[in-house]
């Protein structure tokens, strides 16, 4: 589903700087996985590589079967526009725009959906992670917790297989960050989306599948989560 | 593509920034308004001097000399050959287009309005007063076909050229200077020294400073006497129907009789030179009240774009491509060139509106008779400032919206995190 073949990032210098070092791992359909490490480990350039929003300096990342390696940057826009859901940190909602709005920009971008059908599909988004009754609000009315759901809300807005998390939780407070977790999990274990979340927040890992550790750009620990808390 | 969607996005940006867009919108209004009341003012004057000044003369005028030298017979003899003559001394002709009635003819035959004159300078003696003037020996049935001189006249007509002996019509300011009236009867001399007693039948102002002070109209056969030239005419002036046609038509009259042949173009040089320059003058301050309405814009959406670096990366991990964020920031640009474009053609109106109320004393000369401005109300100058503050608009938001598209989502993001 997802899969790294010995990607490199390096930052050219001087000095040049090796973000992620010789990376290799495959995800699979289904599977919900973190990314673990301290800061600076290159986690969250990490994930930036498997979103596309960056290219590996060399190696290879396979999404949905696809060699990214060889496209050019609109066929990349395509790839996250239909395949891939990005959460932030930051909610980074389009403050002039409504909840419901922003769930509907990257439906509308992709336009497969008429108004009438974009718009049931984002209200229903927006119930399912119990946040309905935000819709017609600006991101300025709302709560971090609520926006945060209406965040994930969009990045599921064109049915991606795949999500990808930068620290959804770092700006939360416990019961709201324990709340995007059971969202995830949800995504994985109900809709078989593959869920990647980079999180510094060991607890909060410790729900996920699989745990992919890093320090200075190597994986340094890649074990199933159960095992380990077993 | 849903370009309704970007369309949204910049709409969104500028609604959130609305004083700053009011002020870019007001910039452009007052680039497009300023261009389309001056435009008025400037070219509802030049309309009207140029309809003034070829009203009261006529719009070919075939003189009685040459452009160049005569071809020699060595060279018409032998066209393709190297044979040069310089130095050559014109011969002293008698002055006068030759064969005039025969070409009077020919010019009418073509459908045109013909009417010759003998035009020489003469000096009017009335008591201790000598003044020069342009004298032009007419035949009045032709003339009314060629000039408005009739409708100039403020005493007498046309007609009492022939039904007086040694009529004779001069402006208003040659009698003044005369200080003769309608009626007095003064002496006309001519270069060569024959003198004719001729009595003003007619007074003429024309607006014209250099016609009221210096013209005066007699009969043709009168001036002919006067001047020592009989059956000599040595102008032969034309009316078009069409303007326009003047320039083309003097060139096929002058390359088929020889003669200098001069169109209100030509005559008029030094004017409409005059008045290039003033458009000149004039389209580059419109021209610097738009660049400083394209530096409002390029302002506008620059500090959107600083603002909106999150939105810019968020969009991007959405899948949107670097073209449509540069669009999102060219369309900002673009509605405001056209909301400015709109709001200057409003401005335009009313400045045209303000500047038909002004009035002013009688200023005389060409403008006697008029006490406000002379307005060109045209449709093409609300389009050309419309147009150019949309292509203005565009380009200054190209600059910032360039620098918006390779904004790196990335480095972004890291530094929001």
């Amino acid at each position: 589903m997802l899969e790294a073949v010995d990607v490199r990032r390096v930052l050219p210098g001087p000095p040049p700087v090796t973000l992620v070092d010789a990376v290799s791992f495959a995800i699979d359909r289904g599977e919900f996985v973190a990314v673990t490490g301290p800061s600076g480990s290159g986690k969250s350039s990490l994930l930036y590589l498997l979103g596309l929003l960056d290219r590996p300096t060399s190696g290879m990342v396979r999404v949905d079967g696809i060699d990214t390696s060889g496209l050019d940057g609109a066929a990349l826009d395509r790839l996250r526009l239909e395949r891939l859901g990005f959460v932030f940190q930051f909610h980074f909602l389009l403050p002039e725009f409504t909840a419901l709005e922003n769930v509907l920009i990257p439906i509308r971008r992709l336009g497969r959906l008429d108004d009438r059908a974009a718009r049931h599909r984002g209200a229903g988004l927006l119930a399912d992670l119990n946040v309905a009754e935000a819709a017609d609000k600006y991101p300025g009315q709302l709560s971090g917790g609520m926006r945060q759901r209406v965040a994930i809300a969009r990045a599921l807005a064109n049915d991606p297989a795949i999500v990808l998390a930068d620290e959804p939780t770092g700006n939360l407070d416990t019961a709201n960050g324990r709340a995007v977790f059971d969202v995830f999990e949800r995504l994985t274990a109900v809709d078989g989306r593959t869920v990647v979340v980079v999180t510094h927040d060991i607890d909060l890992a410790a729900r996920t599948h699989r745990r992919l550790h890093l320090v200075d750009g190597r994986i340094v620990r890649d074990q199933p989560v159960r095992a380990s808390a077993a | 593509m849903a370009v309704t969607l970007l369309l949204d996005i910049a709409l969104g940006h500028l609604r959130r920034r609305r004083r700053q867009t009011l002020v870019s919108v007001l910039g452009v209004a007052l680039g497009v308004g300023f261009f389309v009341g001056v435009t008025a003012l400037m070219r509802g004057f030049q309309q009207y001097f140029i309809a003034q000044v070829i009203d009261v003369s006529p719009h070919i005028v075939i003189k009685d000399d040459y452009r160049a030298a005569r071809p020699q017979p060595a060279t018409l003899r032998w066209p393709a050959g190297a044979v040069a003559v310089s130095g050559v001394k014109p011969r002293d002709e008698p002055r006068g287009i030759r064969n005039a009635r025969a070409k009077l003819a020919e010019l009418e035959a073509m459908g045109l309005a013909v009417a010759p004159t003998l035009q020489g300078q003469v000096i009017l003696r009335y008591g201790t007063r000598d003044v020069p003037v342009s004298l032009y020996g007419i035949e009045p049935e032709r003339e009314r076909q060629v000039t408005n001189v009739e409708r100039d006249l403020v005493a007498g007509t046309l007609d009492d050229l022939r039904s007086t002996a040694n009529a004779l019509i001069v402006g208003v300011g040659v009698a003044e200077r005369l200080g003769a009236r309608r009626g007095d009867t003064i002496t006309a001399v001519a270069p060569s020294g024959v003198s004719m007693s001729m009595k003003i039948t007619g007074l003429l102002r024309s607006g014209i400073t250099a016609i009221d002070n210096g013209q005066g109209y007699a009969l043709l056969k009168t001036v002919q006497v006067l001047q020592g030239r009989s059956n000599v005419v040595n102008q032969i002036r034309i009316r078009l129907a069409d303007i326009a046609a003047a320039e083309p038509l003097a060139r096929q009259i002058e390359a088929r009789f020889l003669y200098r042949t001069e169109s209100w173009e030509e005559t008029n040089r030094n004017i409409l030179g005059l008045f290039v320059v003033q458009n000149a003058i004039m389209y580059s301050i419109v021209g610097a009240i738009l660049l400083v309405a394209a530096f409002g814009i390029y302002n506008i959406v620059s500090t959107v774009v600083y603002e909106k670096t999150r939105d810019i990366a968020i969009l991007r991990s959405i899948g949107f491509g670097r073209g449509e964020i540069q669009a999102v920031f060219v369309i900002e640009g673009v509605v405001v060139g056209i909301l400015g474009g709109l709001a200057g053609a409003v401005v335009g109106y009313a400045l045209i509106e303000l500047l038909g109320q002004v009035r002013f004393e009688n200023v005389g000369g060409i403008m006697s008779g008029r006490d406000g401005f002379i307005l060109a109300r045209e449709v093409w100058p609300y389009l050309v400032g419309a147009l150019f503050a949309l292509i203005a608009a565009a380009v200054a938001a190209l600059v910032p919206a360039r620098r918006a598209a390779r904004l790196n989502p990335v480095d972004i993001i890291r530094g929001a995190a």
